[in-house]
């Protein structure tokens, strides 16, 4: 197993207007691995994960300091266009947000602002690709022009999948994907989460620590905007350095 | 135990459900005293103003002679335009009652009908050259007075100094009608006629003119404006003092009197920039500036009305903060900022104080055919009406008042109708 780092923070510290939110994070996330970020609310994780794609940038209080690299290169310096690198590092929300138009128009709509497609039957591929990968293709191919939001909301969360993925990202960011859903639709995401790890780096941020757990490869664990502990899942979960880690999976808080 | 808990909250439940009740009554009379106002007023309006979508007309016999209207016979319509198409008419009218000799007599029957009847004859004559020299059926007004009389029979009963309308006038119209040839009949001169001094010949289709030309300009400058604002503020503007403060005197502009924008107008466009007085182009500017608050703050509801989660996911995968503005927020706001702007609009349809101002006031004859053309609006003509001291001004005041509700609720209709029609889940 190769552990190339796909983004690294060096001393990252995110302030919303006086109040710090994240102080002094280091963080390592491995390429190809899936990532799971746990912690208590409140705690940062979400703050983190949104620094990544520059989301936070939205929020004009929000001021970072510190270094975020994604591939080495720093996402905050100068010059770097967010729009490019939104294109690079895609994101899932917490509650599944399609765009009120068709389930095509939903997955087309990336490609078509990057321009990823030439000619009609190039973006149907792409959609029709992105729709497969993320599962849901059979399910919606009779109804690629009905509108998104009239799918189930574990559908509805899979066809956001497949929106941030047919841009072709190099990562993807997940903000409690799972927390609106059924059990059911959660096991068919934590199911596509293995399989796109192949192709994506995946950071997920979770409440629920068997989830973290079941579909990630490292963790790492926040408190009060710190990063605690950082290490691979198994140990994390069954040997964990730290007291308050040990506390927090144990649901002795949180 | 439970027998006595239950008696004695029972007096307190009596008493929270009376004052229940109470309630609901006082909400339910006070629903009931604006639909009587309401019913009312539509009454009144609807009772005055109805005869005016009628008039009288009377079957004459008219001998067009051709020595009388083209003596040269050249068929030239300059000099056919020329004739003394009235005294056609007075000729024909005579015929009816062969009695009358002297003068004033001769000139009191005449005035039984409209001087509109005579532009009728003339029109239909220029239209048809070929029927000089023939007999022909026409159908002549009848003058406001005579029409009063008709529809209102109890007027005779009056001492006749109180009458618009003598005696023996009254004499020869019962004559006529006995005959047969009055004729009550739809008045389609009131939708498409300009104003006139003459009560029968008015219309309102000038007003109308002038009003659409000048909601036209209004459409044009505030929507677009609005929209752009509205974005600007609520999606693209940093959050500082100074938004905050153009937020505060937006919403302190929407309450402000609209006279006060009239008076701008006056000094700034006529003025200051020597627009043409009259015209609707500078009535519509000042409506829009009138306008504008309205449109912004009901632009700004409606956009900040859009979950921000659709922003989100526009941003998250791409999208600049203007294609996530213009290809997601927009069209999802687009129902809510067009009922606004209706609803702006028709409250630039009602407004009268401004346009006085700026000269819109005006006794304007001809229907505007251009944003510049001098015009009046459909306010404005009812406040003139209103003020005429013809009688049967008071029905085409009414009249007119309709004509401006049926516009006003049409455009409401339509606001709603977008509104249902676009309302999309998420």
């Amino acid at each position: 197993m190769q552990f190339l780092t796909k983004i690294s923070a060096q001393g990252l510290n995110v302030f919303y207007a006086e109040k710090q939110a994240l102080f002094d994070v280091y963080l390592d996330i491995p390429k190809h691995q899936v990532t799971a970020l746990i912690g208590p609310s409140g705690c940062g994780k979400s703050t983190f994960l949104r620094c990544v794609n520059r989301m936070n940038d939205v929020i004009e209080s929000c001021r970072v300091e510190g270094k975020l690299a994604l591939d080495g290169d720093d996402l905050y310096a100068e010059g770097i266009d967010v729009v490019a690198l939104r294109a690079r590092v895609g994101m899932v929300f917490q509650k599944p947000n399609p765009f009120p138009k068709s389930v095509y128009e939903n997955v087309a709509y990336g490609p078509r602002i990057h321009g990823l497609a030439n000619t009609r039957a190039e973006l149907d591929e792409i959609v029709i690709q992105s729709l497969e990968r993320a599962g849901l293709f059979a399910e919606v191919k009779d109804r690629l022009h009905d509108s998104g939001t009239s799918l189930s909301g574990g559908q509805q969360q899979r066809l956001c999948i497949a929106r941030a993925i047919a841009v072709s990202p190099e990562v993807i960011l997940m903000d409690e994907p799972c927390s609106a859903l059924d059990p059911i639709a959660t096991a068919r995401i934590e199911e596509l989460i293995g399989v796109l790890r192949e192709s994506f780096t995946i950071v997920i941020v979770t409440h629920s620590m068997q989830q973290a757990a079941r579909v990630s490869q490292t963790t790492g664990f926040f408190h009060l905007g710190r990063v605690i502990e950082v290490g691979d899942t198994p140990q994390i979960f069954t040997d964990p350095r730290e007291t308050k880690t040990r506390d927090y999976i144990t649901g002795r808080f949180g | 135990m439970s027998e006595l808990v239950t008696r004695a909250r029972s007096a307190k439940l009596r008493r929270r459900y009376a004052a229940e009740q109470r309630f609901r009554r006082i909400g339910a009379s006070a629903v009931i005293a604006a639909l009587t106002a309401l019913a009312l007023l539509f009454g009144s309006v609807l009772w005055q103003g109805l005869p005016a979508f009628l008039e009288h007309r009377v079957t004459l016999e008219v001998a067009l002679d051709e020595s009388a209207i083209d003596p040269g016979g050249a068929r030239d319509a300059a000099l056919m335009g020329e004739a003394n198409y009235a005294g056609l008419l007075k000729n024909s009218l005579l015929a009816h009652f062969p009695e009358i000799s002297n003068r004033r007599d001769k000139r009191e029957l005449a005035a039984l009908l409209s001087s509109g009847a005579a532009y009728d004859l003339r029109e239909r004559v220029l239209a048809g050259p070929d029927l000089i020299g023939t007999a022909i059926s026409f159908e002549a007004l009848l003058s406001d007075e005579a029409d009063a009389l008709l529809n209102d029979p109890a007027s005779r009963e009056l001492p006749e100094a109180e009458r618009q309308i003598g005696d023996a006038q009254i004499a020869w119209i019962d004559a006529l009608s006995a005959q047969g040839l009055v004729r009550r009949a739809f008045a389609a001169r009131l939708l498409q006629s300009g104003d006139s001094r003459e009560p029968e010949l008015a219309g309102v289709w000038g007003a109308a003119a002038g009003s659409f030309w000048t909601l036209l300009v209004t459409l044009a400058l505030s929507f677009p404006l609005g929209v752009a604002a509205a974005i600007y503020l609520e999606e693209l503007a940093p959050k500082s003092r100074w938004t905050d403060l153009i937020e505060v005197n937006i919403n302190n502009l929407a309450a402000v009197p609209s006279i006060v924008y009239g008076l701008l107008g006056l000094a700034v466009f006529l003025g200051f920039f020597g627009l043409p007085r009259s015209a609707p182009l500078v009535g519509g500017m000042v409506l829009a500036l009138m306008t504008l608050p309205t449109v912004i703050i009901a632009a700004r509801a409606a956009i900040r009305a859009v979950p921000p989660s659709i922003g989100e996911a526009a941003l998250a995968i791409g999208a600049s903060p203007v294609q996530t503005i213009f290809h997601h927020v927009l069209p999802l706001a687009v129902p809510g900022i067009l009922t606004g702007t209706i609803i702006g609009m028709a409250r630039a349809l009602g407004e009268t104080a401004p346009l006085l101002m700026i000269g819109m006031v005006a006794f304007v004859v001809d229907v505007p055919s251009g944003p510049l053309d001098p015009a009046t609006a459909l306010p404005v003509q009812i406040f003139l009406w209103a003020d005429s001291p013809e009688r049967a001004f008071v029905a085409r005041t009414s009249a007119a008042i309709l004509v401006l509700l049926a516009f006003l609720v049409l455009m409401n209709f339509t606001a709603v109708l977008l509104r249902n029609r676009f309302e999309r889940r998420w």
